[in-house]
């Protein structure tokens, strides 16, 4: 079962620059892939396309049944229902407690409250941050907001997450700990899970599923295998 | 259910944004508010005006003068002529013998003077009455009626009507000018507020479309804060409908200048213009929201 089919995709940008020539490639369910690259290599293009926060320019995608490349942007949010994401910078509202920013998604979709607690507190125990829900994002070191933003993420069960350099702003400890928190949610929940990064230390000690992009093409897709270039 | 739940939420979310950027929100509501002040004043007066022309049409006559040597085949031509013209709504006619009878029986006086006259010395005229179906049209009805053979005067207390309906027209044409002025005003403001709102919320707004809330959750916020400040709005307006009409009533007590010009019931007519006004608030303000959300909110 293939959860992610990209076929032929090319991506240019408006101003010309071709970040994604010729890609093929299928992720089946319940993997847990690095994208993997040097810097302008198109990982972030890749990982945008299969959120819809960028169209591919020709080809096709398919996430979850879903045909992302032809997905109208009124019916977009069904696709990210099915998708949790997590980014470099966290992305986490300042003004919110860790619990409030998890539960805004449940909130964000319309959940009932004890339903939204239950899922909140059962996404923070799995991220280790349960004695944390009152905190706010500035009185937590950045590898705990980074938990919290991968509590927000899964809190709404989704099948797949994209992460896109998760662990770029983290000391190789702190790294290493939500590479594990996300190994956790892989075997636990069974979510497909793709994640960028050029954090060779990580893609060579996990020796998990690895895509090598190198100037937009696809270079390597190896079941099992560490970081090369 | 769960529809109702975002709708709540959606209220809470747009009570608080009206707070918090509250300084252009309440240029936004003193700008509905004087739009709305002067939409009120001219509906009242419009109103009322369309009220007591209309009881002043009920009463208002022209009154036709005929020459003294009118035989009377040449009154029943004058009476076909009438009834041609579209305007006429209903004419009587007194013949100078019979106006001479009423004016006895009104007073002593009359009666005596009038005695002596025969019909040949009669100095009175042949009159008819005529009713106009619109008064606007009363002058031209005049014009026409003048043209007629053997018709020699013709009065409708022109120049106080005229003078009433140019000076309700014009007036008429400036509260609508100054509406649609402060209309435009008015929807340029809440369109500013609510773009401060989106900016303000952008990280916010861009999490909820990460997480995949459905455009109508992102949107109906913003929405509801342009017609919160609608209502919010027209409150003053409607205070001032409310207490002040009902002053103004009693003050006259009623009329204004004798018993000619009556002025409406308070009751039901402020309860409909406070509608009104309610309305015309929530409208302008959500014009204004949907267009900022289409415009800054790209969804
Ligand atoms: N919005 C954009 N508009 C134009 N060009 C872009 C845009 N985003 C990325 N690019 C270009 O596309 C290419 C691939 O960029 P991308 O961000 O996908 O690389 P990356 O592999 O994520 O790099 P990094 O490791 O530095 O994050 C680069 O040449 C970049 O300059
Ligand atoms: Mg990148």
């Amino acid at each position: 079962m293939d959860l992610i089919r990209v076929k032929n995709v090319n991506k240019q940008y408006k101003n010309g620059v071709t970040a994604i020539y010729d890609l093929t490639l299928n992720i089946k369910k319940g993997s847990f892939a690095f994208v993997i690259g040097g810097s302008g290599s198109g990982k972030s293009t890749f990982i945008k396309m299969l959120y819809r926060e960028e169209k591919p320019t020709s080809g096709e995608i398919i996430v979850g049944g879903i045909n992302v490349a032809k997905l109208r942007n009124n019916k977009v949010y069904k696709l990210r229902r099915k998708l949790g994401i997590v980014f470099q910078d966290y992305r986490l509202l300042p003004k919110l407690t860790v619990y409030e920013n998890v539960a805004f998604t449940m909130e964000a979709l319309g959940a009932k409250k004890q339903e939204t607690r239950k899922k909140v507190l059962r996404a923070l125990e799995l991220v280790g941050l349960k004695s944390k829900i009152h905190n706010y994002p500035d009185q937590l070191s950045g590898g705990e907001q980074q938990r919290v933003a991968i509590a927000r993420a899964i809190v709404n069960e989704p099948k797949i997450m994209l992460c896109d350099e998760p662990t770029g702003n983290l000391d190789p400890e702190r790294s290493m700990e939500i590479v594990k928190v996300l190994e956790e949610i892989n075997k636990t929940c069974g979510t497909t899970i793709l994640m960028a990064t050029h954090d060779k230390e990580i893609v060579n000690k996990m020796q998990k599923e690895v895509i090598l992009l190198k100037d937009g093409r696809l270079i390597k897709h190896l079941e099992k295998g560490g970081y090369e270039e | 259910m769960k529809f109702f739940r975002m709708l709540g939420r959606s209220i809470r979310d747009a009570f608080k944004s009206v707070f918090r950027n509250f300084s252009l929100s309440l240029a936004s509501i003193s700008c509905i508010t004087i739009t709305l002040i002067i939409v009120a004043i001219s509906i009242l007066i419009t109103f009322n005006v369309q009220n007591f022309t209309k009881e002043m049409e009920k009463d208002l006559t022209i009154v036709i003068f005929l020459d003294s040597n009118t035989t009377e085949e040449e009154v029943q031509d004058i009476k076909n002529k009438l009834e041609k013209i579209n305007n006429v709504e209903s004419l009587t006619y007194q013949s100078k013998t019979a106006i001479k009878e009423e004016m006895r029986k009104e007073s002593d006086i009359f009666n005596e003077v009038m005695s002596s006259w025969s019909d040949e010395d009669n100095p009175l005229k042949d009159t008819f009455q005529v009713k106009v179906k619109e008064v606007e049209k009363i002058k031209s009805t005049a014009e026409k009626i003048k043209r007629i053979d053997k018709v020699s005067t013709v009065k409708y207390g022109e120049g106080m009507v005229d003078n009433l309906i140019v000076a309700f027209e014009a007036a008429k044409k400036v509260s609508y000018g100054m509406v649609i002025a402060l209309i435009l005003v008015t929807v340029f403001l809440i369109i500013n507020t609510i773009k401060l709102t989106i900016f303000s919320r952008k990280r916010e707004i861009s999490i909820m479309r990460l997480v995949g809330a459905s455009n109508f959750t992102i949107k109906t916020p913003f929405i509801i804060e342009g017609m919160i400040l609608g209502i919010l709005g027209s409150i003053i307006p409607i205070l001032i409908i409310c207490f002040g009409y009902v002053a103004l009533y009693d003050y006259f007590d009623g009329y204004l200048y004798s018993q000619m010009i009556v002025l409406i019931k308070p009751e039901p007519f402020i309860y409909m213009i406070s509608g009104i006004v309610l309305v015309i608030g929530i409208i302008v303000g959500m014009i204004g929201s949907s267009t900022a959300v289409r415009k800054y909110l790209k969804v």
